[in-house]
């Protein structure tokens, strides 16, 4: 085949247009995203020696792994973002599957915009209606005692479960969005001829919903993973003194404590935490992270 | 033809920023705390000298983290406390020396001009002036836990699941007191402190199950005390006299190892653009009459000359309760923190705050 | 072989059958889709439903496969009522109209997954998966995603998902409505051999009479979720029993008249055009008339037809020539236009527009219903 010199510069015009079309996200990437993470991540190597005085070193990271109430804290807050992400998604599963094939078409705008609601007061507004809930002082305590199920006020606040709760309640929106998204695109048909070939509520669940909304479930636990990974008011509120969320660290190190470089590391370490469970998520569900863009 | 109206209508706009900017009135930014600017006072000062004051509110380490991102820019005038001024002064480098020739040293109580300009010098170079001041002891529900007469008070029987404190500096300094150590005196020495401070760590550590939180803005504690969920805990003297005007039952204690005394000052910070205006507002808030529209607007004390004579009687009459005189003797004034000693409190607040 | 009143078979036990329907009713808040069908289905039968859209076939069928639950009456497999019988524990399948075959399986995983439901081990799923591919003539096919098939193949891989279950009774919703021209009259043929070859009782819903005829052993006419007639293609095509199956069923000419009374030959109509004509029927008053245009018998001259009561003369307005299915649009006195069809075997196969034509028809030929 011999390329005719129009054709190669049709095909370097195309390049360029590409190139073009691309500049403004590249721009966005490099500006916006990668330029404050070298800066942050140079500033997590440099270790303070006297007032003003800093050199390079790996001291914050050797801090981090050789603290235990770093790593504790940072392990709890992976563990407890995972399982907030899973209770969100089992949560959020039935409620999409609903919105999306058995709501009519009327009541699913008003069913949508019941998960909505919530999202129109900001989240230390929402945060606090839960406190105001659960305090000891709070209406659930009160209601509680009413009813003679217990003997005198009861604190529901400053645990874990709180947290969880608050956390979930957080992130159920954008749970919920996706797995619409994917589930409505699932044809009723399908469902019927998983049943019709003799499939159990289970099967046609496990067979043939899940993997339709697999892209749906991999978009919305992303989201709700680093969103909760990186919430700082609801397990600080909720949890009390027990809060314990590596954000917390993070501030404080930032803010009270006026260590940019131990603040750093500790941002670096977080941001290595998403990564890699995303990229484990991706995995284990055999889902593309381009694929799953597009589809949530 | 549409390139072109989109330059000229942006070089239109940046124009109009620029005029926007160049004709707005004197501005003063200021950084303070909750009601150490109450509009009416800000009016008073607009009024009479044609400047705009902009207040961002804030608290002692965001004041420090504030001007340390921006290496002492963004504002004109910031109000640290006084033993937080040296120490990350020679960290950061965040102020810039007070010219004394612009201030009109006769509004000031001496006595607490002198000692807050010996806490703050450095280099020879003095960065701050005294404000407001006030003490940080017990608040307590003293019907609900009439025993509670120290800051170790709070890990005891009677007010377990119902005490609150901060997770910060002070509550470090007044449990080590508390303990009969002295922590001002170890403040030369890094590792003398830092064991002290393990040991305050590891009693705090004790008494967290006590706590029902630690509180960080003072209208949750403040709802807490109201609430009955919180019995007793370690606050500003002002909340304890507002809960005190609403429930007598609620009282500021004097901790019998004694109250820590603050001093909230006036500060520039190194990049400050209107030096001359916050010299004004520092003057013009100094003034007896507007300095005790402060001091009622905050509930504390002012180091105005004469202030005190215009004060509220109610305050004066809380104080008066709270404060025997031997307990006023017994104030611990903090003094400024050397650098580096942050950084061990930061830790065994960490700690402390991280255990079960 | 007898039918009586609304569609009921009256030589076969319900028992006997693979499939009965009892004054089912299915009411959709106040519309009636499917208003009191009686109908069975024998073992080994190829039964169709024809009818307008919006008759009420699929629901129908739903309710047969168990996805709709009738207001009234009862569904019957082998003698069994279905009624507490949910739908994936029913002997029945169903191919969707829109094939619904699974697209995150490949083609054999499609076809396994009813076996895997029903408990069939793997070893011998993949035996049964691999026949029945080859049956439907897509050997090999087991690992090609569905996504990248062909329309007649997905075609197929949806109905031998079907037989793999061995079921008594497929189910199919036209289930060749998606396809291209060629290819639906080629799946016409297949369907038809399939289903001969497995020997499985279908029923089989359609809109195109022709899909309905070729295929079917007997065909239901359905109009306003009730049954018309049932029958074998010949018979409705020959006998229709009321007017609607008459015009849905084949082609023909369709007139307006009224009654004049009762003649040698049959009954006497006049067209609201003005031609009188004898025709077999009942009723009096209006009526409406019927008349196949291969019924239609044609000569150069009048005289050629004198054993026909019914003769006229006109003049060809228009050949419509189509091969075999050639007609001829006729202008008669009295007659609105007239289709007939033209043989092209005989001496007219060459007849040009504006040429003067004989015509005429049997009475039996011309069907006629009260109006
Ligand atoms: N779920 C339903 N709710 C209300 N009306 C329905 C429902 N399903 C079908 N119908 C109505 O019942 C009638 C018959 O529909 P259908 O059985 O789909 O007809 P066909 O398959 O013959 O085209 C239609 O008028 C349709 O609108
Ligand atoms: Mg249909």
């Amino acid at each position: 085949m011999t390329a005719l010199p129009s054709s190669e510069r049709s095909l370097f015009a195309e390049k360029l247009g590409l190139f073009l079309l691309l500049a403004p996200a590249v721009l966005w990437l490099g500006v916006l995203v990668i330029l404050p993470h070298v800066e942050i991540a140079v500033l997590s190597f440099s270790e303070r020696i006297a007032p003003r005085v800093y050199a390079f070193g790996f001291g914050n990271y050797l801090e981090f792994l050789g603290e235990p109430i770093y790593w504790r804290t940072f392990a709890r807050t992976a563990f407890l973002s995972i399982l907030v992400t899973l209770i969100t998604l089992v949560i959020s599963f039935p409620v999409a599957l609903y919105i999306a094939k058995f709501a009519s078409g009327k009541s699913k705008p008003l069913l949508f915009l019941m998960c909505l609601i919530p999202f129109w007061a900001s989240e230390l507004v929402r945060t606090l209606g839960w406190m105001m809930m659960l305090r000891e002082t709070g209406v659930l305590s009160f209601l509680l005692q009413k009813a003679g199920l217990a003997s005198g006020p009861v604190e529901m606040l400053y645990n874990d479960a709180s947290v969880v709760l608050g956390l979930v309640y957080g992130g159920m929106l954008f749970m919920i969005v996706p797995l619409t998204n994917a589930l409505e695109s699932l044809e009723t048909a399908q469902i019927e001829a998983g049943y019709d070939l003799g499939g159990s509520h289970l099967t046609v669940l496990r067979r043939i919903i899940i993997p339709h909304a697999m892209p749906g479930i991999v978009a919305g636990s992303i989201v709700v993973f680093m969103l909760t990974v990186g919430n700082f008011v609801t397990p600080v509120m909720l949890g009390g003194k027990n809060g314990l969320w590596f954000t917390e660290q993070i501030y404080s190190q930032f803010i009270t404590r006026f260590n940019w470089p131990q603040g750093s590391a500790f941002g670096f370490m977080l941001l290595l935490l998403s990564t890699v469970i995303v990229w484990l998520g991706l995995r284990l569900t055999g889902q593309g992270f381009a694929e799953t863009l597009r589809k949530a | 033809m549409k390139k072109w109206s989109f330059v000229i209508g942006s070089v239109a706009f940046a124009a109009l920023l620029a005029a926007g900017g160049a004709q707005a009135a004197e501005k003063l930014r200021l950084l303070t705390w909750a009601d150490y600017a109450p509009k009416e006072v800000v009016d008073a000062f607009t009024k009479e000298t044609g400047i705009e004051v902009e207040i961002t509110l804030s608290n002692n380490e965001e004041m420090i983290s504030k001007l340390r991102a921006t290496q002492g820019a963004g504002f004109d005038l910031a109000q640290p406390s006084q033993d937080r001024i040296t120490g990350p002064q020679a960290e950061f480098g965040i102020y810039k020396p007070l010219d004394l020739s612009k201030i009109d040293a006769k509004l000031f109580i001496g006595s607490m001009l002198e000692a807050t300009k010996a806490n703050t010098t450095a280099g020879g170079k003095v960065y701050g002036l005294p404000h407001i001041w006030g003490t940080d002891g017990l608040v307590v529900n003293t019907k609900a836990a009439p025993g509670v007469k120290d800051y170790l008070d709070l890990c005891g029987p009677e007010v377990k699941g119902k005490a609150s404190l901060r997770a910060k500096r002070p509550t470090l300094i007044a449990f080590a007191f508390s303990m009969g150590m002295n922590p001002f005196a170890a403040y030369s020495n890094e590792k003398a402190y830092s064991e002290m401070m393990d040991k305050v760590g590891a009693k705090l550590t004790e008494c967290k199950a006590n706590l029902k939180f630690f509180w960080d803005g003072k209208d949750a504690l403040l709802a807490g005390l109201r609430a009955g969920e919180v019995t007793a805990a370690m606050a500003w003297d002002t909340g304890g006299w507002k809960l005190n005007s609403e429930n007598p039952e609620i009282k500021f204690i004097a901790p019998k190892s004694g109250a820590l005394g603050w001093v909230d000052t006036f500060a520039i910070p190194a990049k400050g653009r209107a030096d001359d205006a916050a010299y004004k507002w520092i003057n013009f808030n100094m003034r007896p009459d507007i300095a005790a529209k402060v001091a009622a607007s905050a509930g504390n004390f002012s180091a105005s000359q004469g202030a005190d004579k215009l004060a509220a009687g109610k305050l004066k009459d809380q104080f008066a309760e709270s404060f025997p005189l031997a307990a006023i003797e017994n104030i611990k004034w903090y003094p400024a923190v050397p650098a580096g000693l942050e950084a061990i409190e930061g830790k065994v607040l960490d700690k402390v705050k991280s255990a079960n | 072989m007898t039918l009586v009143g609304n569609g009921v078979r009256g030589d076969f036990m319900s028992d006997s059958a693979d499939l009965a329907l009892l004054s089912v009713v299915k009411e959709f808040g106040a519309h009636r889709a499917v208003d009191s069908v009686t109908f069975d289905v024998a073992p080994g039968e190829f039964f169709s439903i024809l009818g307008p859209s919006g008759c009420g076939k699929t629901t129908l069928m739903r309710m047969i496969a168990g996805f709709e639950h009738p207001t009234s009456g009862d569904i019957r497999i082998r003698g069994k009522s279905m009624l507490a019988v949910p739908a994936n524990k029913r002997p029945v399948n169903m191919v969707f109209q829109s094939l619904a075959l699974f697209p995150m399986m490949s083609v054999g995983e499609n076809v396994g997954y009813g076996l895997a439901c029903a408990g069939v081990d793997k070893i011998e799923a993949g035996q049964r998966i691999t026949r029945i591919l080859d049956r439907v003539g897509l050997a090999g096919f087991e690992d090609r995603p569905v996504t990248k098939l062909s329309g007649g193949q997905r075609q197929r891989v949806a109905i031998a998902r079907c037989l793999v279950l061995e079921p008594t009774l497929v189910l199919l919703d036209e289930p060749l409505g998606a396809l291209d021209l060629k290819l639906r009259e080629h799946m016409k043929l297949e369907l038809k051999q399939l289903q001969a070859a497995f020997n499985t009782t279908f029923l089989y819903i359609t809109h195109d009479q022709s899909e309905a005829l070729v295929m079917s052993d007997r065909v239901a006419v359905m109009n306003k979720g009730r049954f018309e007639q049932v029958g074998s293609p010949r018979e409705l095509y020959h006998n229709p029993l009321t007017s609607f199956v008459a015009g849905f069923v084949g082609d023909a000419n369709v007139w307006n008249g009224s009654t004049f009374g009762a003649q040698a030959t049959g009954l006497g109509i006049k067209l609201s055009t003005g031609a009188a004509l004898v025709g077999a029927g009942s009723g009096s008053g209006a009526v409406s008339a019927y008349l196949r245009p291969e019924a239609i018998a044609l000569a150069a001259v009048p005289g050629e037809l004198s054993s026909l009561p019914n003769r006229f003369a006109g003049t060809v307005s228009t050949v419509l020539f189509d091969g075999a299915a050639s007609t001829l649009v006729i202008k008669a006195e009295g007659f609105p236009h007239l289709r007939a069809t033209l043989p092209q075997a005989g001496p007219l196969a060459g007849i040009m527009a504006g040429a003067p034509i004989g015509f005429g028809f049997a009475p039996e030929a011309l069907k006629i219903f009260p109006a």
